[in-house]
């Protein structure tokens, strides 16, 4: 008996459908493309950012969008000395908790600094968007401190 | 509620690198171990089976129908998979039982985290949008809680500590423990940070292992004739999975879920918490306002050891082993499942 042919497909390991991303995060996700940063307003008249669908207290469906800025000030941080593979900076950077200007919920992305003694809660942190921004979470790079200006 | 025993508990050590060893090897000496504690052959003299674990850390889907093989599931028997940490395999249980479907039940969790980064794994059970495409890691989201704690000035790093010194010294009394030993709160001081403000004695080291449970009703108990503790009162609640809407310094999914499980209605001795986090420890103790001669933890809790999946139903039996040894009388057992605290559930266990 010969041998059989061997029956073989290539197989992408992943999800290979697409899906939509509903009336909330479908708004946030392509302000991001514009460089926007969407907040909604929540039940209680807060600004969620990012936004929800639905309050997170009383699960009303949420609608009014509330653009922020994209500067805003460290409510919590954490610095990490051994970025993994998986990380979105190669280098020690800080996760935090970032509370953009006009937002009462903060934010959480990476903050490139050159080490942690530049980080403290309250430091004032801005948006690095990537060169050509496609509708995406990560469509900002990174946050990086805003050099304080001395008064007066 | 009508009470639910406890009859049998068994963990297994809990092993930086199980190495070669599979699932099914990680389980099957807890099933032998609890067949034994109330002298039964198998699963098939139990009504009912639940198990739970999480497809992500084998990396494969379904992969937890492979963990039936343990159980020797011919002919058929009646069997449930939550995937979740066996706590909640526990309440389904209790639910099965309650309901009058089940006299008795078989409940075993596993996980065998070492193959990949777990706190990578994790990352992705984060919202797919906003969280997941950073890969955060769960050490991550703790030590910004962790931060939000210090700076609010609701703990201290000598606090923290004060866990970590407690947690390993209590493991010393407990075979199954990865970390045991005689840590001074300077000793764990002196660490440089890992993630910071966490040092890495503040995190749960990543464990393999399993642990098995057997429950039934109070009949069924004295039919086996073997001893038993009663848990007189089981919730779980969730909070939502945007984490930065939470307040993270507290955790009133656990308050809201202590008060229905009845934990206020008597005193409570002995508490077992799913803290895989130093800080976590404190945020719980004072969510659930334990009195200040409870003692928490005994084991060294999961800082001591940490099996994903099957560390919430060791919280239980923990509670449970005590009960029987007569070192308590009335104890609460809690269990976690996702990012800094988000689902919580709270077992009160009694005395028979």
């Amino acid at each position: 008996m010969s041998q059989a042919d061997v029956l073989s497909q290539s197989f992408e390991l992943g999800f290979t459908y697409t899906r939509s991303v509903g009336p909330v995060v479908g708004r946030f996700l392509p302000a991001m493309k514009q460089r926007q940063i969407l907040g909604i307003r929540g039940s209680d008249g807060r600004v969620l950012v990012p936004p929800v669908e639905f309050d997170p207290v009383s699960a009303e469906a949420l609608s009014e969008f509330v653009p922020v800025a994209s500067e805003g000030t460290v409510a919590s941080w954490s610095w990490v000395y051994h970025p993994r593979d998986s990380h979105p900076l190669a280098h020690p950077f800080a996760w935090a908790f970032i509370l953009l200007d006009g937002a009462d919920t903060p934010l959480l992305h990476c903050v490139d600094a050159r080490s942690p003694e530049v980080l403290h809660t309250g430091v004032r942190v801005i948006a690095r968007w990537v060169d050509e921004p496609c509708g995406h979470i990560r469509d900002i790079r990174c946050f990086t401190p805003v050099p304080e200006v001395a008064d007066g | 509620m009508n009470p639910v025993a406890v009859v049998a508990y068994s963990q297994s050590e809990c092993r930086a690198d199980a190495g070669a060893m599979n699932e099914v090897e990680m389980i099957m000496p807890q099933l032998q171990a609890v067949y034994e504690q109330v002298g039964i052959d198998n699963a098939q003299d139990v009504d009912f089976v639940c198990s739970g674990s999480c497809d992500y850390l084998q990396g494969a889907a379904f992969a937890f129908v492979a963990g039936v093989d343990a159980l020797g599931a011919v002919p058929p028997i009646c069997e449930s998979h939550v995937e979740m940490d066996a706590a909640w395999a526990l309440y389904e249980a209790i639910l099965k039982i309650r309901a009058g479907h089940a006299q008795s039940a078989l409940i075993y969790g596993f996980g065998k985290s070492s193959p990949g980064e777990l706190p990578t794994v994790l990352s992705q059970q984060l919202d797919p949008y906003y969280l997941a495409p950073l890969w955060v890691d769960s050490i991550a989201l703790a030590a910004l809680q962790a931060r939000l704690m210090l700076d609010s000035g609701a703990i201290s790093e000598r606090d923290m500590a004060a866990v970590v010194s407690r947690a390993r010294r209590s493991a010393r009394n407990n075979p199954a423990a990865q970390f045991a030993g005689d840590a001074t709160i300077e000793e764990v001081l002196s660490e440089p940070y890992y993630l910071s403000p966490l040092r890495r004695s503040d995190c749960c080291p990543v464990s393999d292992g399993a642990s098995a449970m057997i429950i039934c009703t109070v009949d069924q108990a004295r039919a086996w004739g073997c001893p038993y503790a009663l848990i007189t009162g089981i919730d779980h609640r969730i909070e939502t999975h945007h984490l930065t809407l939470r307040d993270l310094c507290d955790s009133s999914s656990t308050r809201q879920a202590a008060q229905t499980a009845g934990a206020g209605e008597g005193h409570i001795d002995t508490a077992e918490l799913y803290a895989p986090f130093s800080h976590q420890e404190i945020i719980l103790r004072r969510s659930l306002s334990l009195p200040s001669d409870c003692i928490v933890n005994p084991s060294g809790g999961v800082l001591a050891g940490n099996l994903m999946m099957a560390s919430g139903l060791s919280r239980v039996g923990e509670v449970f082993r005590r009960i029987v040894a007569g070192d308590s009388t009335r104890g609460l057992a809690h269990a976690t499942s996702g990012p800094c605290l988000q689902h919580n559930l709270v077992a009160v266990l009694e005395a028979a």
